[in-house]
């Protein structure tokens, strides 16, 4: 288990959290004008790093607002947390 | 290859021992291979051994980071079944069965499999129904599968707690009788002895650092030991399949998460089938060293670490007191974590890519080992061939963009 830093709340256990996959996925304004594998992309296709990972997070059992984590995949530890940029959730950092 | 048998077995025990033989050589990579495997795991090492039995390729090279066995082959609960929903998976898992059926024979290895049966338990109504269901369709397609009821079970699995009061009370579940466990490190060095006498270098202490391109086809891979050259290359590396697709420049859609698995002290004969619940999401079976073998889910957050998290280990351990109050008392011996390769719709890829000469074999989640001989005899067809066999071909890397999933989540008899 590890300790995440939410923006709002401060330090918690990782069970108040759960995982919203990588972060900096942007949905693609005009889904009608890509291909069929580009939209494949966008809906299946994840980078999965190994190593440095920018991340979303929700505080479900918190404030229950989404943020974005950078955490190591491979030591998991965490170099930090970050708001998203208002309105523009799913943006990331 | 000297051949293990009983007489063999006598034969060394009167020298003491001391004359074995190393299992499979240790040989230095040669510039260049027919095929290269990378990934020295059960998966791809069952790859080059049907390479070289079933379609001769003689110039095999399996490339292994670090040693055989050492992954998720060795990290894994052995479980072996095949009571799949979809056609598509049932019929590859099946082949799968069917090769272990006759695997110790035909590897000249025992790798003790041990088709004691498993029992997927149902704990409501809608569970007893998608139970009902799955093993109509394990039975149309040609699978043995049955449904018991609680009577059965508890006659079964006298330790089993069938309270109706219980949490999640047992109301029934389904039994495939010709599933069971394997030796989990005796598939891996059977498998690689075999491949081994029919000239496949198994290269340990290896790790592909790249995959080298000439426009749209593979030439070769580099290495922790140097450039190796090959026409054909069969990526088969579980956890890190997106790491060795970006060498390639490709994506997948695969995230990697962390599953754990836990052995306990060794105990007297308890259990002599494995039982499986979705409900309480736990699943366990007692070796043939007397220790309980418990697995349960990934944990939720993409991870390489080949670790989880505590409240995992709780929660697995909470679902087994469940089914098995008595187990409360017994104490766990070691705990491991291996990294698994989800797919979105939970079943495999195991295909050719948009790059000529490059192979993909990943996707297995949390249910690979299972997988073990049917999915080196379908990888095997692929490489050899270049088109896949009709039974992975629904398991290929296009489905995702023509949408043609595969959805086993949550009907293939446990959750993922």
């Amino acid at each position: 288990m590890f300790l995440i830093q939410c923006p709002w709340c401060g330090e918690r256990a990782e069970t108040e959290f759960s995982y919203g996959g990588e972060a900096g996925i942007v949905r693609p304004l005009e889904p009608d004008a890509l291909s069929d594998a580009e939209w494949a992309d966008y809906l299946f296709n994840r980078t999965n790093l190994r190593g440095a990972y920018k991340e979303l997070w929700n505080h479900a059992q918190g404030c229950r607002r989404w943020f974005g984590v950078e955490r190591d995949t491979v030591t998991y530890k965490i170099e930090g947390s970050y708001e998203l940029p208002s309105g523009r959730a799913g943006k990331g950092a | 290859m000297k051949e293990y048998s009983a007489f063999s077995l006598l034969r060394h025990a009167a020298s003491h021992n001391r004359n074995w033989r190393r299992a499979w050589r240790s040989p230095e990579p040669r510039r260049r291979y027919d095929v290269i495997i990378v990934g020295g795991g059960g998966h791809g090492l069952a790859t080059a051994y049907y390479l070289a039995k079933e379609h001769g390729v003689r110039n095999i090279a399996v490339l292994e980071k670090d040693w055989i066995g050492g992954g998720n082959t060795g990290r894994n609960t052995t479980i072996v079944r095949s009571n799949y929903l979809c056609p598509e998976s049932s019929l590859l898992y099946e082949k799968s069965l069917k090769l272990w059926e006759g695997l110790s024979q035909d590897l000249n290895y025992n790798v003790m499999f041990s088709q004691r049966g498993v029992y997927n338990l149902g704990h409501s109504l809608q569970d007893m129904r998608d139970i009902e269901r799955r093993v109509s369709a394990n039975r149309l397609n040609g699978i043995d599968a049955e449904v018991v009821t609680v009577a059965q079970i508890k006659k079964a699995i006298p330790l089993i707690n069938t309270s109706p009061t219980a949490r999640y009370p047992i109301l029934g579940a389904s039994l495939q009788r010709r599933a069971g466990v394997a030796r989990h490190d005796a598939v891996a060095w059977g498998f690689a002895r075999a491949a081994d006498a029919r000239g496949v270098d198994i290269i340990e202490q290896c790790r592909v650092t790249g995959v080298n391109r000439d426009g749209g086809k593979v030439t070769g891979v580099e290495t922790t030991r140097g450039t190796i050259h090959s026409d054909k290359i069969g990526i088969v590396v579980a956890g890190n399949a997106s790491v060795l697709a970006a060498m390639a420049g490709m994506r997948l859609p695969i995230q990697s998460h962390p599953l754990q698995a836990f052995v306990s002290e060794p105990l007297k004969r308890v259990l002599d089938t494995v039982v499986m619940s979705g409900a309480v999401h736990g699943y366990i079976s007692q070796s043939d060293k007397g220790d309980l073998v418990i697995g349960a889910g990934i944990d939720a957050y993409t991870g390489y670490g080949q670790r989880g998290s505590f409240q995992t280990i709780e929660h697995t351990m909470a679902a087994i007191i469940q089914l098995f109050p008595t187990f409360s008392r017994v104490r766990m011996l070691r705990m491991w974590g291996g990294i698994v390769d989800i797919c979105p719709d939970a079943c495999p890829i195991i295909g050719k890519t948009s790059v000529d000469g490059l192979y993909f074999n990943c996707g297995w989640g949390t249910g690979g080992f299972k997988a073990t001989p049917g999915s080196g005899w379908t990888f095997a067809h692929t490489i050899a061939k270049d088109e896949p066999h009709e039974l992975n071909a629904p398991f290929s890397l296009e489905r995702f963009i023509s949408g043609a999933l595969i959805d086993e989540h949550g009907a293939a008899a446990v959750a993922h």
